[in-house]
Protein backbone atom coordinates (compact mmCIF):
# COMPACT_ATOMS: atom_id res chain seq x y z
CA UNK A 1 0.00 0.00 0.00
CA UNK A 2 0.96 3.57 -0.93
CA UNK A 3 0.38 6.53 1.13
CA UNK A 4 -2.15 7.67 -1.54
CA UNK A 5 -5.11 9.59 -0.48
CA UNK A 6 -7.97 6.95 -2.03
CA UNK A 7 -7.29 4.46 0.47
CA UNK A 8 -10.45 2.23 2.21
CA UNK A 9 -10.31 2.06 6.02
CA UNK A 10 -10.20 -1.72 5.19
CA UNK A 11 -7.25 -1.29 2.78
CA UNK A 12 -5.12 0.47 5.51
CA UNK A 13 -5.86 -2.39 7.94
CA UNK A 14 -4.95 -4.89 6.03
CA UNK A 15 -1.62 -3.33 4.74
CA UNK A 16 -0.98 -2.67 8.72
CA UNK A 17 -1.78 -6.47 9.44
CA UNK A 18 0.56 -7.05 6.46
CA UNK A 19 3.37 -4.54 7.64
CA UNK A 20 2.91 -6.68 11.49
CA UNK A 21 3.17 -9.93 10.09
CA UNK A 22 6.39 -9.10 7.69
CA UNK A 23 8.22 -7.81 10.49
CA UNK A 24 7.47 -10.39 12.33
CA UNK A 25 8.57 -12.86 9.52
CA UNK A 26 12.06 -10.84 9.43
CA UNK A 27 12.61 -10.87 13.11
CA UNK A 28 11.87 -14.74 12.87
CA UNK A 29 14.22 -15.19 10.14
CA UNK A 30 16.62 -13.32 12.20
CA UNK A 31 16.66 -15.42 15.30
CA UNK A 32 17.02 -18.26 13.26
CA UNK A 33 20.06 -17.02 12.37
CA UNK A 34 21.35 -16.33 15.54
CA UNK A 35 20.18 -19.38 16.64
CA UNK A 36 22.29 -21.10 14.46
CA UNK A 37 25.71 -19.17 15.03
CA UNK A 38 25.09 -19.24 18.39
CA UNK A 39 23.78 -16.04 19.18
CA UNK A 40 21.53 -17.04 21.80
CA UNK A 41 20.75 -13.92 23.72
CA UNK A 42 20.18 -11.88 20.64
CA UNK A 43 18.24 -14.83 18.71
CA UNK A 44 15.86 -14.75 21.74
CA UNK A 45 15.41 -11.24 22.07
CA UNK A 46 14.85 -11.23 17.96
CA UNK A 47 12.14 -14.33 19.08
CA UNK A 48 10.43 -11.65 21.57
CA UNK A 49 10.21 -9.04 19.01
CA UNK A 50 8.78 -11.38 16.21
CA UNK A 51 6.08 -12.57 19.15
CA UNK A 52 5.18 -8.84 20.10
CA UNK A 53 4.93 -7.66 16.06
CA UNK A 54 2.65 -11.31 15.71
CA UNK A 55 0.25 -9.88 18.08
CA UNK A 56 -0.30 -6.98 16.78
CA UNK A 57 -1.29 -8.66 14.01
CA UNK A 58 -3.42 -10.57 15.92
CA UNK A 59 -5.01 -8.20 17.66
CA UNK A 60 -6.11 -6.15 14.51
CA UNK A 61 -7.25 -9.13 13.11
CA UNK A 62 -9.54 -9.64 15.89
CA UNK A 63 -10.42 -6.08 15.68
CA UNK A 64 -11.20 -6.26 12.44
CA UNK A 65 -13.53 -9.38 12.85
CA UNK A 66 -11.15 -11.16 10.23
CA UNK A 67 -10.19 -14.49 10.53
CA UNK A 68 -7.90 -14.93 7.41
CA UNK A 69 -6.10 -12.54 5.31
CA UNK A 70 -4.70 -14.72 2.98
CA UNK A 71 -3.74 -12.21 0.02
CA UNK A 72 -1.46 -9.85 1.70
CA UNK A 73 -1.20 -6.25 -0.33
CA UNK A 74 1.80 -4.62 -1.06
CA UNK A 75 3.37 -2.48 1.51
CA UNK A 76 6.55 -0.87 0.46
CA UNK A 77 7.41 2.24 2.14
CA UNK A 78 10.84 3.96 2.08
CA UNK A 79 12.08 1.19 0.01
CA UNK A 80 10.73 -2.17 -1.03
CA UNK A 81 9.23 -3.53 2.35
CA UNK A 82 7.22 -2.61 4.54
CA UNK A 83 7.36 0.26 7.11
CA UNK A 84 8.25 -1.57 10.14
CA UNK A 85 10.43 -4.52 8.33
CA UNK A 86 13.97 -4.39 9.30
CA UNK A 87 16.58 -4.33 6.40
CA UNK A 88 17.36 -8.14 5.88
CA UNK A 89 21.42 -7.66 5.68
CA UNK A 90 21.48 -5.11 8.67
CA UNK A 91 22.66 -8.29 11.31
CA UNK A 92 26.09 -9.57 12.02
CA UNK A 93 26.38 -12.74 13.47
CA UNK A 94 28.57 -10.78 16.59
CA UNK A 95 25.86 -8.61 16.91
CA UNK A 96 24.65 -7.47 20.93
CA UNK A 97 21.30 -6.85 22.33
CA UNK A 98 22.19 -3.23 21.92
CA UNK A 99 22.05 -3.58 18.10
CA UNK A 100 19.01 -5.16 18.07
CA UNK A 101 17.23 -2.42 19.77
CA UNK A 102 18.84 -0.37 17.53
CA UNK A 103 17.54 -1.88 14.58
CA UNK A 104 14.17 -2.16 16.42
CA UNK A 105 14.09 1.39 16.92
CA UNK A 106 14.87 2.62 13.18
CA UNK A 107 11.99 0.40 12.11
CA UNK A 108 9.59 1.61 14.82
CA UNK A 109 10.69 5.10 13.67
CA UNK A 110 9.83 4.46 10.13
CA UNK A 111 6.85 3.35 11.19
CA UNK A 112 6.04 6.49 12.72
CA UNK A 113 6.59 8.16 9.77
CA UNK A 114 4.73 6.17 7.55
CA UNK A 115 1.15 6.50 10.11
CA UNK A 116 2.10 10.00 9.53
CA UNK A 117 2.59 10.47 5.67
CA UNK A 118 -0.50 8.40 5.62
CA UNK A 119 -2.75 10.64 8.30
CA UNK A 120 -1.55 13.69 6.19
CA UNK A 121 -2.46 12.39 2.59
CA UNK A 122 -5.56 10.53 2.95
CA UNK A 123 -8.68 12.42 2.16
CA UNK A 124 -10.46 9.53 4.31
CA UNK A 125 -11.71 11.35 7.84
CA UNK A 126 -11.39 7.13 9.46
CA UNK A 127 -8.53 6.30 8.13
CA UNK A 128 -7.03 9.60 9.05
CA UNK A 129 -8.12 8.92 12.42
CA UNK A 130 -6.68 5.44 12.62
CA UNK A 131 -3.65 6.55 11.47
CA UNK A 132 -3.13 9.01 13.91
CA UNK A 133 -4.24 6.26 16.44
CA UNK A 134 -1.20 3.85 15.36
CA UNK A 135 0.92 6.65 14.76
CA UNK A 136 0.14 7.39 18.51
CA UNK A 137 1.08 3.82 19.41
CA UNK A 138 4.20 3.68 17.18
CA UNK A 139 5.39 6.83 18.62
CA UNK A 140 4.91 4.62 22.00
CA UNK A 141 6.93 1.68 21.18
CA UNK A 142 9.85 4.10 20.12
CA UNK A 143 9.60 5.45 23.61
CA UNK A 144 9.81 1.81 24.93
CA UNK A 145 12.49 0.48 22.93
CA UNK A 146 14.61 3.55 23.71
CA UNK A 147 13.85 3.25 27.49
CA UNK A 148 15.23 -0.16 27.13
CA UNK A 149 17.76 0.62 25.39
CA UNK A 150 19.17 2.62 28.07
CA UNK A 151 19.41 -0.31 30.50
CA UNK A 152 21.26 -2.09 27.67
CA UNK A 153 25.05 -1.96 27.43
CA UNK A 154 26.42 -0.02 24.81
CA UNK A 155 28.86 -2.54 22.82
CA UNK A 156 32.50 -1.80 22.54
CA UNK A 157 33.96 -0.49 19.91
CA UNK A 158 35.36 -3.81 18.08
CA UNK A 159 32.48 -5.92 18.73
CA UNK A 160 32.59 -7.18 15.75
CA UNK A 161 36.66 -8.51 16.02
CA UNK A 162 35.93 -12.23 15.69
CA UNK A 163 40.06 -13.29 16.35
CA UNK A 164 38.73 -16.73 15.27
CA UNK A 165 36.37 -16.30 12.40
CA UNK A 166 34.40 -18.65 11.09
CA UNK A 167 35.10 -17.44 7.34
CA UNK A 168 38.17 -15.91 6.07
CA UNK A 169 39.79 -15.83 3.14
CA UNK A 170 43.68 -15.44 4.25
CA UNK B 1 -20.62 -34.86 6.28
CA UNK B 2 -22.25 -33.94 3.09
CA UNK B 3 -19.08 -33.19 0.35
CA UNK B 4 -21.42 -30.00 -0.06
CA UNK B 5 -21.35 -28.99 3.22
CA UNK B 6 -17.37 -28.99 4.19
CA UNK B 7 -16.17 -26.02 5.10
CA UNK B 8 -13.98 -24.58 2.05
CA UNK B 9 -10.04 -25.06 2.58
CA UNK B 10 -8.59 -21.71 3.50
CA UNK B 11 -5.86 -20.76 1.13
CA UNK B 12 -2.17 -21.93 2.33
CA UNK B 13 0.15 -19.61 3.50
CA UNK B 14 3.62 -19.03 3.15
CA UNK B 15 4.42 -20.64 6.60
CA UNK B 16 3.13 -24.11 5.05
CA UNK B 17 6.32 -24.37 2.63
CA UNK B 18 9.19 -23.28 5.40
CA UNK B 19 10.53 -26.29 7.24
CA UNK B 20 11.31 -26.35 10.73
CA UNK B 21 14.91 -26.57 9.77
CA UNK B 22 16.54 -23.42 10.11
CA UNK B 23 18.70 -21.89 7.83
CA UNK B 24 22.38 -21.92 8.15
CA UNK B 25 23.53 -18.86 5.56
CA UNK B 26 25.31 -16.11 7.62
CA UNK B 27 23.13 -13.35 8.95
CA UNK B 28 22.08 -10.94 6.32
CA UNK B 29 22.48 -13.46 3.18
CA UNK B 30 20.26 -12.45 0.08
CA UNK B 31 19.45 -16.08 0.07
CA UNK B 32 17.29 -15.93 3.27
CA UNK B 33 14.49 -13.40 1.67
CA UNK B 34 14.47 -15.44 -1.64
CA UNK B 35 13.62 -18.58 0.44
CA UNK B 36 10.71 -16.32 1.82
CA UNK B 37 10.09 -15.14 -1.78
CA UNK B 38 9.95 -18.55 -2.99
CA UNK B 39 7.39 -19.97 -0.01
CA UNK B 40 5.76 -16.38 -1.22
CA UNK B 41 4.99 -17.78 -4.37
CA UNK B 42 3.89 -20.94 -3.98
CA UNK B 43 1.35 -19.46 -1.60
CA UNK B 44 0.44 -17.20 -4.09
CA UNK B 45 -0.51 -19.79 -6.62
CA UNK B 46 -1.82 -22.18 -3.51
CA UNK B 47 -0.19 -24.98 -4.57
CA UNK B 48 0.04 -28.20 -2.29
CA UNK B 49 3.57 -28.70 -1.23
CA UNK B 50 3.38 -32.55 -2.09
CA UNK B 51 2.51 -31.45 -5.52
CA UNK B 52 5.71 -29.23 -5.72
CA UNK B 53 9.58 -30.42 -6.24
CA UNK B 54 12.59 -28.33 -5.39
CA UNK B 55 15.62 -29.55 -6.88
CA UNK B 56 18.81 -27.92 -6.20
CA UNK B 57 23.02 -28.78 -6.55
CA UNK B 58 25.63 -27.60 -4.49
CA UNK B 59 26.53 -24.46 -2.81
CA UNK B 60 25.14 -21.71 -0.13
CA UNK B 61 21.79 -20.76 -1.79
CA UNK B 62 21.53 -25.10 -2.88
CA UNK B 63 20.27 -25.41 0.62
CA UNK B 64 16.76 -24.35 0.14
CA UNK B 65 15.00 -27.61 -0.52
CA UNK B 66 15.57 -28.63 2.75
CA UNK B 67 14.14 -25.76 4.04
CA UNK B 68 10.87 -26.18 2.55
CA UNK B 69 8.54 -28.89 3.47
CA UNK B 70 8.22 -29.54 -0.64
CA UNK B 71 9.47 -32.28 -1.79
CA UNK B 72 13.34 -31.58 -2.60
CA UNK B 73 16.00 -33.39 -4.25
CA UNK B 74 19.87 -31.88 -3.14
CA UNK B 75 21.90 -33.16 -6.01
CA UNK B 76 25.33 -33.21 -7.67
CA UNK B 77 27.08 -29.87 -8.35
CA UNK B 78 26.15 -28.24 -11.04
CA UNK B 79 23.86 -31.25 -12.13
CA UNK B 80 20.22 -29.96 -11.00
CA UNK B 81 19.14 -28.92 -14.12
CA UNK B 82 19.64 -32.43 -15.42
CA UNK B 83 18.02 -34.11 -12.38
CA UNK B 84 15.18 -31.88 -12.29
CA UNK B 85 14.43 -32.41 -16.17
CA UNK B 86 14.44 -35.88 -15.75
CA UNK B 87 11.93 -35.42 -12.45
CA UNK B 88 9.55 -33.09 -15.13
CA UNK B 89 9.28 -35.67 -18.09
CA UNK B 90 8.71 -38.61 -15.87
CA UNK B 91 6.51 -36.37 -13.08
CA UNK B 92 4.85 -33.93 -15.35
CA UNK B 93 2.05 -33.39 -13.12
CA UNK B 94 4.64 -31.95 -10.90
CA UNK B 95 5.55 -28.55 -10.50
CA UNK B 96 9.68 -28.08 -10.09
CA UNK B 97 11.90 -25.33 -9.16
CA UNK B 98 15.61 -25.57 -9.37
CA UNK B 99 17.34 -23.41 -7.69
CA UNK B 100 21.12 -22.72 -7.34
CA UNK B 101 23.75 -20.57 -7.31
CA UNK B 102 26.35 -18.81 -10.13
CA UNK B 103 29.17 -21.11 -9.67
CA UNK B 104 26.82 -23.81 -9.42
CA UNK B 105 24.57 -23.02 -12.39
CA UNK B 106 27.29 -21.34 -14.90
CA UNK B 107 30.79 -22.84 -14.05
CA UNK B 108 30.17 -26.66 -12.97
CA UNK B 109 26.50 -26.71 -14.57
CA UNK B 110 27.17 -24.39 -17.05
CA UNK B 111 26.36 -26.91 -20.11
CA UNK B 112 23.25 -28.01 -18.29
CA UNK B 113 22.09 -24.57 -17.97
CA UNK B 114 22.82 -24.02 -21.99
CA UNK B 115 20.85 -27.30 -23.00
CA UNK B 116 18.59 -26.83 -20.20
CA UNK B 117 17.10 -23.15 -21.93
CA UNK B 118 16.78 -25.09 -25.64
CA UNK B 119 15.06 -27.92 -24.60
CA UNK B 120 12.57 -25.93 -22.60
CA UNK B 121 10.73 -28.20 -20.05
CA UNK B 122 8.43 -26.81 -17.99
CA UNK B 123 10.79 -25.96 -15.48
CA UNK B 124 11.68 -22.70 -13.48
CA UNK B 125 15.16 -22.15 -12.60
CA UNK B 126 16.19 -20.07 -9.43
CA UNK B 127 19.34 -18.62 -9.70
CA UNK B 128 20.52 -16.27 -6.57
CA UNK B 129 23.63 -14.92 -7.91
CA UNK B 130 26.41 -13.40 -5.92
CA UNK B 131 29.12 -13.03 -8.17
CA UNK B 132 31.25 -15.37 -5.62
CA UNK B 133 31.47 -18.82 -4.54
CA UNK B 134 30.33 -18.26 -0.82
CA UNK B 135 30.26 -21.35 0.66
CA UNK B 136 34.01 -22.78 -0.69
CA UNK B 137 35.22 -18.89 0.97
CA UNK B 138 35.19 -16.36 -1.87
CA UNK B 139 36.45 -17.56 -4.78
CA UNK B 140 35.58 -15.47 -8.02
CA UNK B 141 32.81 -17.34 -10.06
CA UNK B 142 31.30 -16.44 -13.66
CA UNK B 143 29.60 -13.54 -12.83
CA UNK B 144 32.44 -12.07 -10.96
CA UNK B 145 33.46 -8.83 -12.49
CA UNK B 146 37.17 -8.52 -13.83
CA UNK B 147 38.54 -5.94 -11.63
CA UNK B 148 37.30 -7.64 -8.34
CA UNK B 149 40.16 -7.64 -6.03
CA UNK B 150 40.34 -10.55 -2.86
CA UNK B 151 42.88 -12.41 -1.67
CA UNK B 152 42.32 -15.30 -4.03
CA UNK B 153 42.60 -13.22 -7.13
CA UNK B 154 45.02 -10.67 -6.54
CA UNK B 155 44.29 -8.17 -8.71
CA UNK B 156 41.25 -9.54 -10.05
CA UNK B 157 40.59 -12.65 -12.81
CA UNK B 158 41.00 -10.02 -15.71
CA UNK B 159 38.49 -12.03 -17.01
CA UNK B 160 35.10 -11.04 -18.21
CA UNK B 161 31.81 -11.82 -16.41
CA UNK B 162 29.46 -14.34 -17.95
CA UNK B 163 25.75 -12.59 -19.01
CA UNK B 164 23.58 -15.14 -17.78
CA UNK B 165 20.32 -13.17 -19.13
CA UNK B 166 21.48 -12.94 -22.62
CA UNK B 167 23.20 -16.25 -22.57
CA UNK B 168 19.45 -17.72 -21.42
CA UNK B 169 17.83 -15.89 -23.60
CA UNK B 170 19.98 -17.02 -27.21
CA UNK B 171 19.73 -20.16 -25.82
CA UNK B 172 16.31 -20.84 -25.89
CA UNK B 173 14.62 -20.25 -22.25
CA UNK B 174 10.99 -19.41 -22.91
CA UNK B 175 10.82 -16.45 -20.18
CA UNK B 176 13.48 -14.42 -18.98
CA UNK B 177 13.54 -12.19 -15.46
CA UNK B 178 15.69 -10.35 -13.05
CA UNK B 179 14.99 -9.89 -9.71
CA UNK B 180 16.34 -8.73 -6.40
CA UNK B 181 16.32 -10.65 -3.00
CA UNK B 182 16.10 -7.11 -1.05
CA UNK B 183 12.97 -6.59 -2.68
CA UNK B 184 10.87 -10.24 -1.69
CA UNK B 185 7.41 -9.41 -2.41
CA UNK B 186 8.53 -8.64 -5.86
CA UNK B 187 10.51 -11.27 -6.57
CA UNK B 188 7.52 -13.56 -5.50
CA UNK B 189 5.26 -11.96 -8.23
CA UNK B 190 8.24 -12.85 -10.47
CA UNK B 191 8.52 -16.74 -9.38
CA UNK B 192 5.03 -17.25 -9.34
CA UNK B 193 4.40 -15.64 -12.59
CA UNK B 194 7.53 -18.14 -14.10
CA UNK B 195 5.90 -20.74 -12.76
CA UNK B 196 3.09 -19.98 -14.63
CA UNK B 197 4.21 -19.53 -17.95
CA UNK B 198 4.64 -22.87 -19.65
CA UNK B 199 8.19 -23.98 -20.50
CA UNK B 200 11.48 -23.48 -19.21
CA UNK B 201 11.58 -20.20 -17.43
CA UNK B 202 14.78 -18.40 -15.96
CA UNK B 203 15.13 -15.72 -13.18
CA UNK B 204 18.42 -14.31 -12.35
CA UNK B 205 18.25 -13.14 -8.71
CA UNK B 206 20.75 -10.41 -6.94
CA UNK B 207 21.22 -11.86 -3.59
CA UNK B 208 24.07 -10.30 -1.91
CA UNK B 209 26.82 -11.88 -0.16
CA UNK B 210 27.32 -9.75 3.07
CA UNK B 211 30.42 -12.16 4.22
CA UNK B 212 32.75 -12.05 0.83
CA UNK B 213 31.04 -9.13 -1.17
CA UNK B 214 29.98 -6.66 1.55
CA UNK B 215 30.14 -4.20 -0.75
CA UNK B 216 26.64 -5.78 -2.65
CA UNK B 217 24.42 -4.05 0.06
CA UNK B 218 24.66 -1.01 -2.00
CA UNK B 219 22.98 -3.00 -5.03
CA UNK B 220 19.36 -2.01 -2.81
CA UNK B 221 20.14 1.78 -4.25
CA UNK B 222 21.48 0.45 -7.21
CA UNK B 223 18.05 -1.38 -8.44
CA UNK B 224 15.11 -0.09 -10.00
CA UNK B 225 12.16 -1.34 -12.24
CA UNK B 226 12.48 -2.17 -16.09
CA UNK B 227 11.22 1.03 -17.63
CA UNK B 228 10.02 -1.47 -19.96
CA UNK B 229 7.05 -4.00 -20.46
CA UNK B 230 7.77 -7.51 -20.96
CA UNK B 231 8.48 -8.17 -24.89
CA UNK B 232 7.63 -11.66 -27.03
CA UNK B 233 10.57 -10.52 -29.56
CA UNK B 234 13.80 -11.90 -28.71
CA UNK B 235 15.61 -9.77 -30.70
CA UNK B 236 14.57 -6.64 -28.61
CA UNK B 237 14.69 -8.48 -25.48
CA UNK B 238 18.68 -9.06 -26.22
CA UNK B 239 19.08 -5.66 -27.04
CA UNK B 240 17.61 -4.61 -23.85
CA UNK B 241 19.59 -7.04 -21.82
CA UNK B 242 22.66 -6.35 -23.76
CA UNK B 243 22.48 -2.76 -23.26
CA UNK B 244 21.07 -2.33 -19.36
CA UNK B 245 22.91 -1.25 -16.44
CA UNK B 246 22.35 -5.14 -14.61
CA UNK B 247 20.08 -3.67 -12.63
CA UNK B 248 16.64 -3.77 -14.69
CA UNK B 249 14.56 -5.85 -12.15
CA UNK B 250 11.00 -7.78 -13.81
CA UNK B 251 9.94 -9.84 -16.81
CA UNK B 252 12.45 -8.99 -19.56
CA UNK B 253 11.10 -11.68 -22.15
CA UNK B 254 8.17 -13.92 -22.44
CA UNK B 255 8.10 -15.94 -25.62
CA UNK B 256 5.81 -18.53 -26.59
CA UNK B 257 7.58 -21.64 -27.63
CA UNK B 258 6.22 -25.33 -26.76
CA UNK B 259 7.68 -26.44 -23.72
CA UNK B 260 8.99 -30.04 -24.56
CA UNK B 261 6.86 -32.81 -22.79
CA UNK B 262 8.96 -36.05 -23.63
CA UNK B 263 8.66 -39.27 -25.33
CA UNK B 264 5.11 -40.89 -24.39
CA UNK B 265 5.89 -42.98 -21.23
CA UNK B 266 6.77 -46.27 -22.16
CA UNK B 267 4.60 -49.77 -20.55
CA UNK B 268 5.59 -49.47 -17.00
CA UNK B 269 8.08 -51.78 -16.00
CA UNK B 270 7.79 -54.38 -13.08
CA UNK B 271 9.70 -55.27 -10.27
CA UNK B 272 10.70 -58.88 -12.11
CA UNK B 273 11.55 -56.99 -15.26
CA UNK B 274 14.09 -54.76 -13.57
CA UNK B 275 15.60 -57.75 -11.52
CA UNK B 276 15.68 -59.48 -15.11
CA UNK B 277 17.49 -56.44 -16.59
CA UNK B 278 19.83 -55.87 -13.51
CA UNK B 279 20.72 -59.76 -13.02
CA UNK B 280 24.46 -60.34 -12.73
Amino acid sequence: MSTDATVSLDAFFAAAIAMEEEAAQRYEEFADAMDSHNNAEVASMFRRLAAVEARHADELMAQRGWTALPLLPRIAFEGFEGAETAQADAVHYLMTPWHVLSLALVNEERAVRFFDQLAKSTTDEAVRRAALEFKAEEEEHVALVREWMGRVEKPPVDWAVDLDPPRYTD
Amino acid sequence: MDIAEAPARAPRTAAAYKSSYKPIWCPGCGDFSVLSSVTKALAQLDLAPENVAVVSGIGCSSRIPAYTTCYGFHGVHGRALAAATGLKVARPDLTVLVTGGDGDGYSIGGNHFLHACRRNVDLTYVVMDNHVYGMTKGQPSPTTEPDWDSKLSPGGTGVRAFHPLVIALASGANFVARAFSGDPNGTADIIAQAIRHPGFSFIEILSPCVTFRPEQRDWKDAVHPAPVEATDDPARAARRIMTDDGFNLGVLYMGNRAPYKGYPAPARAGIADLETEFAL
